[in-house]
């Protein structure tokens, strides 16, 4: 029964969808002043749809509707609700209708939100943002559909991969998909106002909302995922570069630049074509993220759907839009009036346009090292693994002048600045900055030639930023991003540079010491729980004062069989004590890691810092004008 | 003018990336492909696990008959599951060769001594560049390699399981 509501509903969708294709075309070409009525009901009408059948899905995995062919195998009876519920889109089908249903929902928030703007606008905005919709559900319809139907109806179905069972994970697609799916709105209305020629300060503060939205979502989406793998991967790490995590960074880059660039454009009227490029690039880099992780060209452990079919589809609608849009960006430039005024060096404009290249650099590095192992392989054949190390080298370096720009960058003046007298507050700071890196630095052996200047202007720029929530006039929003980026930059230096982990077989009774501190293990209990055995150990580290217990656990899952470790974390501010184990053999050892790492997590506060602040400015309508 | 070169060189580069992407697709698809023909460098050097000793792989190929490359480690909780799988293996008298992938050499050995032992010989990978000479794509991975014309017979990506056992006794007969 929800099978069929769901098929249909989206078949319903889609000739929504195509009628107003043409009736947009149609009406963009015609005078109207007035936007017909039609448009807002067929909107709903197609929103309402696409929602009935998500949750027709949704339904199909709480009741366990074997006779779905997604249900079957992608859930199971034993699940706990809320995993069944996760299980939605923690598969190919559902988290391409939640694409969907996140694509329609936008483009109706939109709609509501510019009643004030030009009508020929908003229809050009709807044209291409239904492009995009009927895309996606003629790729679902042909090549994914969530609601093919088994018979005979199984009696139980296939589990869904226990790694993919956490509550950071269940919630972090659709956080991220809010991300991706926010750039399809402003590539859709920067496409829009290409052709309508009304790129300026109006759009700029229009078009701003929706590029902070997509961007708070982006980031905490990319948080969630990072903090996923940390807790659940049991590597100790928080980013592997792996070619799933790269395709969100990107768009994230891009999005960064764009956020700045835009705001120049809504002050100064300027980097007109630099804000259509962005806005066009941002969502390719989306676009193309979903091609990459869905088609199975990439081999990662994040890559669970494989078929070709699929990507060929991807890739060629992914080719279509970028060449849609490249047509109307050439030949509407000429409808960009030039408004640009003269760019001092020493302005605020000069500064975000840095920030920009720097963005760009670090996209350039994170798309070669994602792309370039699969062009090698096309072009001679030969397969390359580039790992964290291709990364650290060459991004490492240059945070050094980045974090100088920062740090002076955002409080410059607009047009033009003076170098002003000298400023001894400035001076205070850096003295204040290397004396405290001087006593970190000297805590640490290994420390490289290359960590000092970083610890050195990481922490200047921290300072800097905290003195600039008393002194500086920008808005509270800026200042709070900016203060968890320099925090975020801090937090992960210090982290890599103090971290350090043991490796050991131990049986129950055996003691380790490791950096003055004492790792025994106790005991290991063994239960049955729901659907999974469950094996608890209990270590004790004792520190020279202090002592605390870890419970790490290995979870043996039944449907599939799969085995995982659950690595128990003891958190304080200060540090992470990470430890983490695994079976062995039925003799009695077992494989113990260990790991020390310093603030881990204010790398996700800070970060939460950086979401925070711009959905500050989201929220605040009589944001500063700064 | 100089915008219409613009528009065209935006255009080709385009369509050569779309062209190699395309490519990339099918390259992907031949990448499970149980009959891939693909041959190993026997040249290649590596070290062995228990002795430290430098030696070229071909030694470790019996000419006339073909072998079972594994490549795995001990941090990886799927090898462990196939384990068993191996050792059936060596009871059938059949030349098993290890690839120890990014592992300490320590818990390499304690994995061997708790588990058992299914290899002829175990190469240490600590870079896990053999493992992509291999055209691996990561652990466990089992290969099928003809001794006579060092090509792969057959490849396995994830764990074995009982019937890839069966599957793999049978042609190691055929192509005996």
């Amino acid at each position: 029964m929800s099978n069929y509501l769901g098929n249909y509903s989206l078949y319903i969708a889609l000739i929504a969808s195509v009628y107003l294709i043409f009736k947009s075309y149609l009406d963009a070409n015609s005078e109207n002043k007035y936007l017909d009525k039609n448009f807002i009901l067929i909107t709903s009408i197609q929103t309402i749809m696409i929602t009935v059948s998500f949750f027709s899905l949704v339904a199909a995995f709480v009741i366990s509707d074997f006779s779905n062919e997604t249900v079957f195998n992608n859930s199971h009876t034993l699940k706990p609700l809320f995993y069944k519920v996760s299980g939605t889109w923690g598969n190919h089908e559902g988290s391409l209708l939640l694409w969907l249903l996140v694509l329609s929902i936008f483009l109706f928030i939109f709609l509501l939100n510019s009643r004030s703007q030009d009508t020929k606008y908003k229809l050009l905005t709807i044209l291409f943002q239904q492009i995009i919709i009927s895309g996606f559900l003629v790729f679902i319809l042909l090549t994914s559909n969530p609601f093919k139907t088994l018979y005979p109806i199984p009696r139980e179905g296939l589990g869904l991969n226990p790694i993919l069972q956490d509550p950071a994970l269940a919630i972090h697609p659709p956080i991220l998909y809010l991300g991706y799916v926010g750039t399809s709105i402003i590539f859709s209305a920067s496409l829009a106002s290409m052709i309508c020629g009304n790129i300026g300060d109006k759009w700029a503060r229009h078009i701003k909302k929706w590029v902070l939205v997509s961007w708070v979502f982006l980031t905490i989406g990319i948080l969630l995922g990072s903090i996923w793998a940390y807790y659940e991967l049991g590597w100790g790490g928080f980013w592997f570069w792996d070619p799933v995590e790269n395709v969100s960074l990107m768009p994230w880059f891009c999005l960064t630049a764009l956020l700045h660039t835009v705001i120049v454009l809504q002050k100064r009227n300027s980097f007109k074509e630099w804000t259509i490029i962005l806005s066009i690039t941002t969502f390719s880099l989306s676009m193309s993220g979903t091609f990459l992780v869905r088609s199975g060209i990439l081999n990662s452990i994040h890559t669970f759907a494989n078929d070709p079919s699929r990507g060929l589809y991807i890739l060629s609608f992914l080719f279509i839009l970028i060449l849609m849009s490249i047509l109307i960006f050439f030949f509407n430039q000429n409808k960009i009036s030039n408004t640009a005024k003269e760019n001092f060096i020493l302005s605020k404009e000069t500064a975000i346009l840095v920030n920009n290249w720097f963005m760009m650099f670090f996209l350039s590095v994170v798309l070669v090292g994602t792309i370039y192992p699969i062009f090698l392989e096309v072009l001679n054949g030969s397969k390359i693994s580039v790992g964290p190390p291709f990364y650290h080298n060459l991004l490492i370096p240059f945070l050094i002048p980045f974090l100088i720009f920062m740090s002076f960058g955002p409080s410059l003046k607009w047009i033009k600045d003076k170098l002003k007298k000298f400023n001894y507050n400035i001076l205070i700071i850096f003295l204040a900055s290397l004396l405290i890196s001087y006593v970190i630095l000297t805590k640490t052996e290994n420390s490289f030639l290359l960590s000092i200047p970083l610890i050195v202007l990481s922490i200047y720029l921290l300072l800097v930023t905290i003195k600039d929530f008393f002194v500086s006039k920008s808005s509270i929003s800026q200042k709070i991003s900016h203060f968890g980026f320099s925090l975020l930059i801090t937090s992960i230096l210090l982290n890599g540079l103090f971290s350090n982990e043991f490796n050991s077989n131990m049986k129950v009774g055996d003691e380790r010491i490791f950096n003055e501190k004492v790792v025994k293990l106790k005991e290991v209990n063994v239960t049955d729980v729901d659907n999974y055995k469950s094996l608890k150990a209990s270590f004790e580290v004792t520190n020279k004062n202090s002592s605390f217990a870890l419970y790490p656990e290995v979870r043996i899952y039944k449907q599939p069989l799969t085995i995982t470790s659950e690595a128990d974390i003891k958190t304080t501010l200060f540090s992470d004590n990470f430890l983490v184990f695994n079976i062995l053999k039925d003799d009695g050892y077992y494989n113990v890691r260990y790991q020390y790492k310093p603030l881990m997590i204010w790398i996700w506060i800070s970060t939460i810092f950086i979401g925070f602040g711009g959905l500050l400015s989201v929220i605040r309508k009589n944001e500063q004008k700064y | 003018m100089s915008k219409n070169i613009k528009f065209l060189g935006l255009l080709l580069t385009l369509i050569i990336i779309f062209i190699i992407l395309l490519k990339g697709l099918n390259v992907s698809k031949d990448y499970s492909n149980e009959k891939l023909k693909s041959k190993i460098d026997f040249s290649l050097n590596a070290k062995k696990l228990f002795s430290d000793e430098i030696i070229n792989i071909s030694d470790l190929f019996d000419k006339n008959s073909p072998s079972v490359v594994n490549i795995w480690a001990s941090w990886c909780a799927p090898c462990r599951e196939e384990h068993q799988f191996l050792m059936k293996l060596k009871d059938m008298n059949i030349n098993i060769i290890g690839i120890n992938y990014k592992d300490s050499p320590k818990n390499a050995k304690n994995f061997l001594s708790s588990l058992g032992n299914p290899y002829s010989e175990v190469i240490t990978d600590n870079d896990g560049t053999k493992s992509i000479e291999f055209g691996a794509i990561g652990v466990p991975e089992t290969f099928i390699i003809s001794g006579k014309t060092n090509e792969i017979i057959k490849k396995y990506i994830g764990p074995l399981t009982n019937e890839n056992l069966i599957e793999i006794k049978n042609l190691l007969k055929k192509n005996a």
